[in-house]
């Protein structure tokens, strides 16, 4: 496993740069898991990304690493312990560092060889190349993805300059991924969301979640969705719910803050029974927090938010997979039980690229409304059924009137205000949890089934967790295990209950102050954990960082 | 012509109510426009006014108090087929939808919006509106209140409205002509109903409003800008009702890429093969 940073200041190119290198990494058979680590700013400041890669299977950074390419001089001063004695340091020949590990490049006589001061980036790449024993094989199909058409002769030019300067350092290992896909989770969700059949988005821009909505409006003409930006997050919401109700597959994404504003419209989704999927890619809060870094503290938020009572699943996606299939799977659900769906993304599993098997069209499904009503007796949209369910009609589509409203309702839709039909509305809404939670997904387990020490998880840290738990069962063999929550509400509760038996020690590693999937597993399930990892300076935790404080601060 | 199509069951308004001819003259305007009852959308917040959906046999969405014009625009977005007529108040259409009343102006949807302006909050018993004039007397503005009232002929058509009209409850034959006028205008139409509340508002009643307005006759040219934002500024002694701005640009629906084409959101496919190809684009 080789891990690289390429790091310097907002503008200078960090992000193209290391764009190309993972699909050339990628395209060249290896494993390839990229964390950009950036600021809340379009020019300065100190920006970086970390590029992992391998012929085993990585979901998680490390701060270790083989190689730094350092665009600035605040680059190489920051992060050089981190790189391994006999790793490298790429940098520009007038970066002031007398580091022995630096390799100087004299970008600019190179670049004004060339002709064009701007190809610096594709000098390192092709440095980096030949440094891991790379071929220049995908050179040319890369950067005509990333480059603009009259540029790409002398970009490859500028590879082949640093391709010849070094000699090679690593050995190429041959890998499978070669044919997979490289992209963010955020991505991943987005094509989930498109392959779902999704016809309407609506979001307010804010970070981290924009990418979904950029990708979206992107892909827009060719998948025949409408991506509309709102006014506010109630506005995108509302519409949303507006657009669902009249028919057209509906999603609105955000983070927390903008979460907050839709808090109203969540429990309209709820009490009018309108299929709703809402994305929140979590961010460190509260209010506008740290913008552009990671936390998982609005579970207890999404899971709570909105007053009164009404059936919802929250979901946390665990990694790109994840991220694709567990958003087909939200549109399914909303359809099936006519409730909000949430998704709990985060800054770090929304911007971080991984490689990943290409996703698999045949295994979609989504529940589709009722094209007609032939049952018995005149159609109401709220009809009293056994599970709870009533059928949905499409306004429009039947000679039938869709009745929605925000009171409570009558099974016709009209408001009342008899406590008989209060009870049965509530009943019928909340009866649809039985059902919900026989669907509901188990953890996933990870690791040694001899384990003494359990431990829990959701989300994003599934990665870090499960590098975490071969870590320390390298050091004690047969000893830990994980589980990794991504149906986290309802929880499901099977699970944690038989393992909880075996488990000497229960710790849960969460990014937040509190522990709140902790608190969960204690209120669902009765189980108390054992001790703690919480991290929340919105940096994500590593498989290292979650291994080392086990073996510190949990006694086995 | 017989609106039983779109009657249903009793209300739960004041006896006098503006709301009542303003609902029977949404009815004689459908009937009259011969509208299907299963493609009509009514869409409202939460009010008294917004009760109206409630009242007329359509297809009803009654969401959040405010939030009644996105969901109504995202619903004609969704399906373009659907005529989509937003009936609620002031509170709603001003006071708590503020900025999406300035905004869907600006995405122009071909919707409708009938504000019945009773320049007072009905439901909730009294207090003042975003319209209320300076000096009502209120449970809440005890001394009188002392915010501006809100013109929103003036804001609608500031704002870039394409279809804008004062209405008067009171006087049922032009407000029927108004509202087909505004259904059948292709963008985003307003209809500022005044209209009294018996109940509460003790200054602005019928009498007042009777006494002042007037219909604005073949003379008045609403397609000059500049005498429409004069003419909606006149709100005193005398109240001009009519079509008081009128400018056809394309619709929501007539520029975006997606629906162009004229085939509903609601009825496109999403083809198997292109979500590969955009799989395939991340190998």
């Amino acid at each position: 496993m080789y891990n690289i940073l390429i790091g310097g200041a907002a503008g200078q190119g960090i992000e193209t740069t290391a764009a190309i290198l993972e699909k050339l990494l990628k395209k060249s058979g290896y494993y390839v898991f990229t964390v950009r680590d950036f600021m809340s700013r379009v020019r300065g400041g100190h920006n970086f990304t970390l590029i992992r890669f391998g012929t085993e299977p990585v979901m998680s950074h490390s701060y270790r690493l083989d190689g730094l390419i350092a665009l600035n001089d605040e680059t190489v001063e920051i992060h050089k312990v981190q790189v391994s004695p006999e790793g490298f340091i790429l940098c520009d020949s007038t970066i002031a560092t007398d580091d022995p590990r630096a390799i100087k490049i004299d970008m600019k006589a190179i670049s004004a060889a060339i002709g064009n001061p701007r190809v610096s980036g594709s000098i390192a790449v092709g440095v980096l190349l030949k440094l891991f024993g790379e071929n220049m094989d995908h050179v040319s199909t890369v950067l005509s993805e990333f480059v603009k058409d009259t540029f790409i002769d002398i970009n490859i030019k500028a590879v082949s300059e640093g391709y010849n300067i070094v000699d090679r350092r690593f050995e190429h290992l041959p890998g499978k991924c070669g044919d997979w896909m490289i992209l963010t989770g955020s991505n991943a969700l987005s094509l989930g969301a498109i392959a779902a059949g999704l016809r309407f988005y609506s979001a307010y821009p804010m970070s981290p979640s924009t990418t979904i909505m950029e990708y979206l409006a992107e892909e827009s003409e060719k998948a025949g969705i409408v991506v509309e930006q709102a006014e506010d997050e109630i506005a995108a919401v509302n519409m949303a719910i507006g657009a669902s109700y009249a028919g057209a597959r509906a999603m609105t994404g955000t983070s927390g803050g903008g979460f907050a504003l839709k808090v109203e419209a969540l429990g309209l989704s709820g009490l009018a029974e309108i299929p709703l999927v809402v994305v929140d890619v979590q961010r460190p809060g509260p209010v506008t927090g740290l913008p552009t870094r990671t936390e998982q503290s609005d579970l207890r938020f999404v899971i709570h938010a909105s007053q009164g009572e009404f059936p919802r699943v929250v979901i946390a996606v665990r990694h790109h997979a994840d991220a694709f299939y567990q958003t087909v799977r939200a549109f399914d659900l909303a359809e099936k039980y006519q409730i909000p769906i949430i998704l709990l993304s985060d800054q770090y599993l929304g911007d971080a690229s991984a490689t990943v098997e290409p996703f698999d069209l045949t295994r979609i499904h989504v529940a589709e409304p009722a094209s007609s009503w032939d049952g018995e007796g005149e159609y109401l949209r709220y009809r009293y059924t056994d599970d709870g369910i009533s059928p949905r009609l499409i306004p429009g589509k039947s000679a039938n009137f869709v009745a929605s409203d925000s009171d409570e309702h009558t099974q016709e839709g009209r408001i009342t205000e008899s406590a008989e039909v209060r009870i049965r509305m509530m009943d019928k809404r909340m009866k649809k949890l039985e059902k919900i939670k026989l669907e509901l997904q188990e953890p996933d387990f990870i690791g040694s089934d001899s384990f003494s020490t359990l431990l829990v998880g959701w989300g994003s840290t599934y990665g870090p967790i499960t590098e975490a738990v071969r870590i320390l069962n390298a050091k004690d063999p047969g000893t830990y295990a994980a589980l990794v929550f991504g149906d986290i509400y309802p929880l499901p509760t099977q699970q944690i209950t038989q393992k909880a038996v075996q488990a000497v020690n229960i710790v849960n590693v969460e990014q937040n102050a509190t522990g709140q999937l902790a608190g969960l597993i204690r209120e669902y399930a009765g189980i108390a954990v054992t001790s703690s990892i919480l991290k929340y300076d919105g940096r994500q935790i590593t498989g290292e960082e979650i291994a080392d404080r086990v073996s510190r601060e949990v006694r086995t | 012509m017989s609106t039983a199509s779109f009657t249903t069951y009793d209300t739960a308004w004041c006896p006098g109510c503006g709301n009542f001819s303003i609902l029977d003259c949404l009815k004689t305007a459908l009937t009259e426009l011969g509208k299907d009852p299963y493609e009509v959308l009514m869409v409202a917040g939460i009010g008294q006014a917004a009760k109206t959906p409630q009242y007329i046999s359509a297809n009803n969405f009654c969401g959040l108090h405010g939030r009644s014009l996105p969901a109504a625009v995202a619903a004609k977005i969704a399906n373009e087929k659907l005529t989509v007529i937003v009936d609620t108040g002031d509170g709603d259409s001003y006071g708590e939808g503020g900025n999406h009343f300035i905004h869907n102006i600006r995405r122009n949807v071909n919707i409708t919006h009938f504000v019945h302006d009773n320049q007072i909050y009905g439901l909730t018993k009294g207090q003042a509106s975003p319209t209320s004039i300076e000096g009502l007397i209120t449970p809440v503005q005890v001394s009188g209140n002392m915010n501006t009232p809100l013109n929103p002929p003036l804001l609608a058509i500031a704002a870039g409205a394409g279809f804008v009209a004062r209405g008067f409850s009171g006087n049922k034959a032009h407000l029927i002509s108004l509202m087909k006028q505004a259904i059948e205008f292709d963008g985003y139409a307003l209809v500022d109903i005044l209209q009294p509340c018996v109940s509460f508002n003790k200054v602005n009643t019928f009498t007042y409003y009777n006494s002042r307005v007037y219909e604005l006759d073949e003379a008045y040219d609403p397609s000059n800008k500049v005498s429409a934002l004069e003419k909606s500024m006149e709100f005193g002694d005398r109240i001009p009702i009519g079509v008081i701005y009128r400018e056809d640009k394309p619709s929501f629906h007539r520029k975006n890429m997606i629906l162009k084409d004229g085939i509903p959101l609601l009825d496109k496919k999403t083809d198997p093969s292109v979500v590969q190809q955009m799989i395939d684009s991340f190998i």
